[in-house]
């Protein structure tokens, strides 16, 4: 029976091409525009570190003079030196790790290399751990690098290719700032988006090339980027970064259970307390813990415009639609005859009814595939927009899955409206006229 | 023209005609919205900035190792720099426009306040204002004996000496009107933070931030009176010089110093075009997508009359037996289009308003200027006439004969 129907479809569909192709480049039209924003959402919005996501919190203080308070107020975004480590040495978490960015002089070995800069990541030891950070040879450095302001580097698979041809480095020397750095470890591609752990330098940039341990980064003064917010006498002055009020650096820890997440709240509490007794906090404890989802959320990663171009392209995919739906339901209506025809010859209205939702099926498929082809070129032309995101834009198979659901299932409820409206017709005053 | 027997037909098509009017009022309403964001998107890429964006270059240098002495390094590049041809001035700033990258502080009127009164953005630099090209309206620009070395000024702010920190700065017009609406700002004070008071020795016409994340405040922008010596230059030049002096800057620096990276090497043209670069291709997308609904829209309507057409050839031709003018036939369709396009053009005046209240809610977007409407109106009334014109033609064009014909 559907083999009938879909022969019907097709000689229907054949008998007017210009209105068939119509429909179908309208549909394919909505949903290629739907598919590529949808997907560069899908993808902009993700799980940075899928399964370890749930167990990782960012806690904020709020170590801040009188001067601007206001109760209730949204704590600083990142803390100092001074609360940071004080919270990484505490070892209140599973896991913990305190960090910034910057960038440092690379000078290769290799004569034909000229010194360059990379983006660098200056953390404590779990930092790998606890992202979850794949390695390709050797591992991180230990709390004990830490101590020490080890002259020790983990750099990435793609710096590791530059300067040492992909081979296993671990053990070589590379030289940063006039200074011998042994690399412990080489990162196998890896790229968390959004670039959660610190979103100062945009959300979506790529992994740092190079990490060392945070103490040896100040030791050596390498250079710091990111934001930094200061109050009272602080700022201005990179010397003293340690004892400056300032907030500068992010702090991770990592909680695997709710009682934990309960319990570090609470040492937070304590924690603000305590340095308010000391004196060093002069504002009431104000504290926050957000999850790493919490947290991407609060700080609106996921770029307005992103979001109004979905708005946009589902919008457009309505129009289509109505188009789509608009020229099927006149169409069927002109085969009012023919139908009433097929129905005279003891054809039940479902049996119609099923026949033209076929028809409007093959529409969508086609659309579908049509659809599936504008929204490849969609992400193609995506990955060639100026945005740091720009390379993300990848179609995957869920994505392809949900063109697809969409595709027919949009043409399928565009088919019910027509096709219902045309199965209602009566045989006999079909028959009569003309 | 009879409306009467139109609306006769019409009601015969209800559904049909129904989904024409709302794809039409939908088309008219997204449309809308879009050319508004179009312009917005488009004035703020006319942002001023104040500076002569088309005679500047920026060069920024990072070092290798550890820099011996700075200030007296700064001192041999600029003067190294004076000296490539073709260079009319040079300047040692802590930022610059479009760079992205900004030094900002929060600003008081009063020492007493409890919070800031505003952010402003802090340039820093001897002759900063005269290589960028600024436009004085008021007062003075910053003079030779108002400057102060940074590293002085961090100690002195440590220590909390404040008459070895600058007293002086000069504002942007915007932010003085923000500050004294109707007034001079000469001679004002502001406090950074809340114990540095500085008076205002003058007010140039426009300098933007190096980055803007709320377009109000752009130009809540100061210059003050502080020497900076971090490799970080603004290099002043004719504009067909501009990549020439750019190639000779870097070869002179590296001159003075071989153990240094270049970081960043720019056109200030260039840096505005990048600075602007998503608003761009934003414009160019809801463009695009305007371009895609009309046509969308416009084939719907050919696709719908030639039904229409079709399916009343008969009745065409008995309206041409009886005496119907080819005329009185194309004035139908044309007629009936116009009676859908007005329905649809309604609603979708209501439902671009609607839009517009969502956007204005999650975007922070002014409200849809009322000249949109009568705009998209008329649009949408010629978009709809000359879609309907083809098959309305072939209507015309049917013979009175076939009312004879029996199918």
């Amino acid at each position: 029976m559907f083999q009938y129907y879909l022969d019907l479809a097709l000689r229907s569909l054949r008998r007017n091409k210009a209105l068939t192709a119509l429909m179908v480049f309208a549909v394919a039209l909505g949903i290629g525009a739907s598919m590529t924003t949808l997907t560069v959402f899908h993808v902009l919005s993700g799980d940075p570190i899928p399964g370890s996501s749930g167990t990782l919190f960012y806690p904020q203080l709020d170590p801040q003079d009188k001067d601007g308070y206001e109760p209730g107020k949204e704590p600083p975004a990142q803390v100092t030196w001074i609360d940071g480590m004080n919270l990484l040495k505490a070892h209140r978490g599973t896991r913990q790790a305190l960090m910034t960015g910057g960038a440092v002089p690379v000078q290769p070995a290799q004569s034909g290399l000229d010194p360059f800069f990379s983006d660098a990541r200056y953390t404590t030891a779990d930092f790998f751990a606890m992202f979850k950070a794949p390695f390709l040879y050797g591992h991180g450095w230990n709390a004990a690098d830490d101590d020490a302001k080890a002259r020790v580097v983990v750099i990435t698979r793609e710096l590791n290719d530059k300067l040492f041809g992909g081979k296993d480095s671990t053990g070589q020397t590379l030289r940063i700032k006039d200074t011998g750095f042994r690399v412990m470890g080489v990162l196998d591609s890896w790229r968390p988006n959004p670039h959660f752990y610190d979103l100062n330098m945009g959300g979506y940039r790529a992994l740092e090339d190079v990490f060392l341990p945070l103490t040896t980064f100040r030791d050596l003064k390498l250079d710091r980027n990111g934001s930094m917010d200061c109050w009272g006498r602080g700022g201005g002055d990179d010397e003293h970064l340690e004892t400056a009020t300032c907030v500068w650096l992010q702090f991770w820890v990592q909680l695997d259970s709710a009682t934990q997440v309960a319990a570090y709240k609470d040492y937070l509490t304590h924690y603000s307390q305590e340095q308010q007794s000391l004196g060093r906090f002069q504002r009431p404890p104000n504290v926050k813990l957000r999850s790493l989802m919490e947290w991407l959320d609060f700080n609106k990663v996921v770029p307005s415009d992103v979001r109004l171009q979905v708005y946009l392209a589902f919008g457009f995919l309505l129009v289509c639609l109505v188009n789509t739906v608009g020229l099927m339901l006149a169409k069927f209506m002109r085969r009012a005859g023919e139908l009433g025809v097929r129905r005279a010859l003891g054809a039940s209205r479902r049996a119609v009814f099923a026949q033209l939702l076929v028809e409007s099926g093959v529409i969508g498929l086609a659309g579908g595939i049509g659809g599936l082809g504008l929204a490849l070129l969609g992400l193609w032309a995506v990955r060639h927009q100026p945005s740091d995101y720009a390379k993300l834009a990848q179609l995957d198979p869920a994505m392809l899955f949900t063109t697809f659901a969409l595709a027919v299932g949009a043409s399928l409820l565009a088919g019910l409206l027509p096709a219902w409206r045309a199965c209602q017709v009566t045989p006999a005053l079909q028959l009569k006229s003309n | 023209m009879e409306i009467l027997p139109i609306l006769a037909t019409l009601r015969r098509h209800k559904v049909t005609a129904a989904l024409l009017i709302l794809q039409i009022a939908l088309t008219c309403a997204i449309v809308c919205n879009a050319v508004f964001l179009i312009s917005q998107r488009l004035q703020r890429m006319d942002m001023p900035s104040g500076i002569a964006e088309h005679e500047l270059l920026h060069l920024e240098l990072a070092d290798i190792g550890h820099a011996a002495d700075e200030k007296a390094r700064t001192a041999e590049d600029l003067a190294a720099l004076r000296q490539v041809p073709g260079v009319t001035g040079v300047a040692s700033v802590n930022q610059v426009p479009f760079g992205n990258s900004s030094w900002n502080s929060g600003i008081k009127l009063d020492p007493q306040q409890k919070t800031s009164t505003l952010n402003m953005t802090t340039y820093y630099g001897e002759n900063a204002a005269q290589v960028l090209g600024l436009q004085l309206v008021a007062g003075r620009l910053l003079q030779a004996d108002d400057y102060m070395d940074f590293d002085d000024v961090v100690k002195a702010a440590q220590a909390g000496d404040t008459k070895r920190l600058p007293s002086v700065l000069v504002i942007t017009q915007g932010l003085a009107e923000h500050l004294w609406p109707k007034q001079s700002a000469l001679g004002k004070q502001i406090y950074l933070g809340s114990d540095t008071p500085l008076r205002v020795v003058g007010v140039v016409k426009t300098l933007i931030r190096p980055s803007v994340w709320d377009d109000s405040m752009a130009q809540y922008t100061g210059l003050l009176p502080v020497r900076i010596y971090n490799s970080n230059y603004l290099i002043r030049t004719a504009p067909g010089d501009r990549d020439r002096v750019l190639q000779a800057a870097i070869a002179a620096l590296k001159k003075t110093d071989p153990h240094r990276v270049v970081i960043n090497k720019h056109l200030m043209s260039d840096m505005r075009r990048d600075f602007f670069r998503e608003d761009r291709a934003m414009a160019v997308l809801l463009g695009g997508v305007c371009v895609a609904l009309l046509v969308v829209t416009a084939l719907g309507i050919v696709g719908l009359g030639s039904f229409w057409v079709a399916q009343r050839r008969r009745q065409i031709g008995v309206r041409r037996a009886l005496g119907a003018t080819r005329g009185n036939i194309l004035h139908y369709f044309q007629t009936e289009n116009f009676l859908l396009a007005t329905l649809g053009i309604v609603l979708g005046m209501a439902l671009a308003y609607g839009i517009n209240l969502f956007l204005m809610h999650h975007y922070e977007l002014p409200r849809l200027p009322a000249i949109y409407l009568p705009i998209g109106a008329v649009a949408l009334w010629l978009i709809g006439q000359a879609a309907v014109l083809g098959p309305a033609l072939r209507a015309a064009a049917v013979p009175p004969v076939v009312a004879t014909r029996s199918v």
